[in-house]
């Protein structure tokens, strides 16, 4: 038995912030009081000044594996979430081969159980080969375990195809994940088009790459009457259309990922790769309608969009390197101090954008700490303050532009069904 | 004096004074130029390497004149008939030249911010001889040394940059240099050879060719690239020429002396004509003789790796 004594719980799935003990049995979360009495067989953590929270879920992640594991694997990856302070990662199908087949998923989940990590929920893709042409078996994937449904990397260019595959989903109650971008009109942009861009004579991606296909599958959503979630909004306008969608009663889900709401395109200024990222980073009035976005809830969740690359795919020219951002070991304190110091988010909305948003939107029994419920459990330090240091991720991916950078409000313990498998950074398995 | 940046990346890594010494010394370079012996001592036991990813024949020919006539030792490698062929990255490529004793790299390639990668891995001196869509300082301080010569000075001169702005590392160069020396500069093009917000960088724009001519003190015709039309960024040659193209009756709008220039290499008959070209206000050749001086002094300043950076 573990005893989680004097930590401040943060639960929105049910209204509680304030300080009260768990106790986890058989990894689960038996009482949940003020005070609970220590006895003799129990482990107790005294987490006297520390954030106690339902384990944090990131819903877009890429594990690489099967398929390109020089840039991250099922193992690293996983060891990278609980350092970062999550108990649970969805993973994206664009391996190879694509996790269009049983064979993928199945394989992604025997490994991910056998490391017992954390917990690994695979996305499938939408079309076979994520070719935007013909429709995955939807109901044969998600009998297998697929949670959800995604051509990520691309969007289904086509929009008829894009159409049918939100109809057919519906029978299913399946989640269709929507990675928004046409891709005619970004051409051979690396980075946003603006003025440093022009600046920098790198060819520019405009926002209404983005916003014409959030556009385009809200009103495919709408036409269908199916659940859609937008991955990675970047845009000022991108949450407007989201925000009228939601308004007019579009099943719209949405998410943003941390290095949006913390960096502008300005960072790309010096050429450093690890800032290429896709969507782009881009100016600062999106950061602040994007924070607005999480604010008011158009915006429902935090995801990192984890793109774990190798050293030397990334030490190229701009032009050349990969997109994608290594971020599953950043994405807490980012929060923490760009969103709940900064004064934009309360405790409650931070950790709900965080864990109980995306375990609602993916459908799992998580994101809580009531009782009977699996204890994953993330505890944070709103005090320790130190500086990213990307030698000491665990994820292969040190491709992170924060880097350097000093931040507040780091996760110092990831416990998964009342196991301590992370602290203070390292892991203990 | 010398430059104080260890690398010549952008040219606003030259202050104001650092590109007035250069244009200074420049113009003592022109007469080395025109002796009959091309040859000064200056920097014997210097190695130059020109790097370059793309073609070029004035641009590298130049430079290596520029460090021949000053007399280093000049290499020059091509991406083609190298180990970039075997397919070895840009900075294990410079780490080589750099261990056979390269005091100077210049580097011309095409991606836009590649020499940051050179720069931060090498200890020898970068030189930008073009990248990507980026810049091309040495281009710039060619264009701008001829137009002082012609000029005096370039202090509210109306400078009109016309052409494929959106690609050209010659016009992002020369909209610093000119904007620190006080001119007005005016880039003209279609819409869709015009990069977003251009304008911030202090600069009018027009879509208008008359409109950017008018009373101008120079001209500057960009090269058009021929690939960029089947793009789909305009619809063909024949109406590029008819809208941006540069011939006798449009150029009565500039100044009656005002100077055309072209950083060449020139599609006669789409942005200039032949008559133009070779007319009277013509100094494109001018722009030639001026870039191995202009390219000599840079030399003369940087020549000695970062021993030589004034601190």
């Amino acid at each position: 038995m573990l005893l989680i004594k004097n930590g401040l719980v943060v639960d929105p799935s049910q209204n509680i912030c304030e300080k009260v003990d768990i106790l986890i049995k058989n990894g689960r979360v038996t009482e949940l009081a003020e005070n609970i009495e220590a006895h003799s067989d129990m482990q107790v953590l005294d987490l006297a000044e520390k954030v106690v929270a339902p384990g944090f879920i990131d819903m877009h992640v890429h594990l690489r594996e099967p398929g390109f594991e020089h840039k991250e694997t099922i193992l690293t990856g996983c060891k990278a979430a609980l350092r970062g302070g999550f108990t649970g990662i969805a993973c994206m199908p664009n391996t190879r081969p694509v996790a269009d087949n049983e064979g993928v998923i199945e394989l992604i989940l025997a490994r991910a159980r056998k490391y017992g990590l954390a917990d690994v929920y695979p996305i499938a893709s939408i079309t076979k080969g994520q070719e935007g042409k013909e429709l995955s078996e939807f109901a044969i994937l998600k009998e297998c375990g697929a949670i959800a449904f995604s051509d990520d990397g691309h969007t289904v260019r086509n929009t008829g195809v894009m159409r049918r595959a939100l109809d057919y989903a519906k029978m299913l109650d399946a989640l269709l994940i929507s990675h928004c971008e046409d891709e005619d009109l970004v051409g051979s942009g690396v980075m946003h088009e603006g003025l440093v861009s022009t600046q920098l004579g790198l060819a520019g991606i405009p926002s209404q790459a983005e916003e014409i296909i959030i556009d385009r599958d809200i009103r495919l959503a709408e036409l269908t009457k199916s659940r859609i979630h937008i991955a990675h909004v970047s845009t000022k306008e991108g949450v407007e259309i989201i925000r009228a969608a939601k308004k007019r009663g579009v099943k719209v889900t949405a998410e943003v990922t941390p290095h949006h709401f913390s960096l502008t395109h300005e960072a790309v200024k010096g050429y450093n790769t690890n800032t290429k990222v896709n969507p782009p980073l881009r100016t600062q009035e999106d950061v602040n309608a994007l924070i607005y976005g999480l604010q008011d809830g158009t915006i429902d969740c935090i995801a990192t969009d984890h793109a774990p690359h190798a050293r030397e795919e990334k030490e190229v020219e701009y032009d050349y390197a990969p997109f994608g951002i290594s971020g599953l070991e950043t994405a807490v304190p980012l929060a923490w101090q760009n969103l709940y110091l900064a004064g934009h988010l309360s405790l409650m909305q931070l950790v709900n954008a965080l864990s109980t948003a995306p375990a609602k939107i993916l459908g799992i029994d998580r994101g809580t700490l009531k009782v009977g419920k699996v204890a994953d459990i993330t505890v944070i330090d709103p005090e320790l303050t130190q500086v990213v240091d990307t030698g000491k991720f665990a994820s292969l991916g040190k491709n992170s532009p924060f880097n350097g950078w000093k931040l507040t409000g780091w996760p110092i313990m990831t416990i998964k069904e009342g196991k301590i498998l992370m602290k203070m950074g390292d892991l203990i398995v | 004096m010398g430059i104080k940046s260890k690398d010549l990346i952008s040219l606003a890594d030259l202050s104001v004074e650092e590109m007035k010494e250069v244009f200074m010394n420049a113009k003592s370079m022109k007469d080395i130029i025109s002796r009959d012996i091309k040859k000064v001592p200056t920097l014997r036991g210097k190695v130059v390497v020109n790097l370059f990813y793309e073609n070029s024949t004035r641009t590298r020919s130049s430079f290596e004149l520029a460090g021949k006539y000053m007399g280093a030792d000049v290499i020059n490698i091509s991406a083609s008939s190298s180990s970039v062929a075997k397919g070895e990255n840009l900075r294990d490529t410079a780490k080589t030249l750099e261990r056979m004793g390269a005091d100077i790299v210049i580097m011309r390639h095409p991606v836009s911010g590649s020499h940051h990668i050179l720069a931060q891995a090498l200890q020898a001196r970068v030189i930008n001889a073009g990248d990507g869509t980026h810049e091309h300082p040495t281009q710039a301080l060619l264009d701008i040394f001829t137009m002082m010569e012609h000029l005096g000075s370039v202090e509210g001169k109306k400078i009109a940059i016309i052409g494929d702005i959106l690609h050209s590392r010659v016009a992002r160069s020369n909209i610093i240099g000119l904007n620190a020396l006080g001119a007005e500069v005016w880039v003209c093009g279609p819409p869709t050879l015009i990069p977003s917000q251009v304008e911030k960088l202090g600069v009018k724009v027009t879509w208008d060719m008359e409109k950017a001519l008018e009373a101008a003190d120079v001209v500057m015709m960009l090269r058009i690239q021929l690939e960029r039309q089947s793009k789909g960024l305009f619809p063909s040659t024949r109406e590029y020429a008819k809208l941006y193209g540069l011939n006798e009756r449009k150029l009565k709008l500039a100044k009656d002396n005002a100077l055309v220039m072209h950083p060449g290499p020139m599609n006669r008959g789409i942005e200039i004509t032949a008559e133009v070209a070779e007319g009277l206000l013509s100094v494109i050749e001018e722009q030639v003789t001026n870039g191995v001086a202009i390219r000599m002094a840079l030399l003369y300043a940087m020549g000695g790796g970062k021993g030589n950076v004034v601190d």
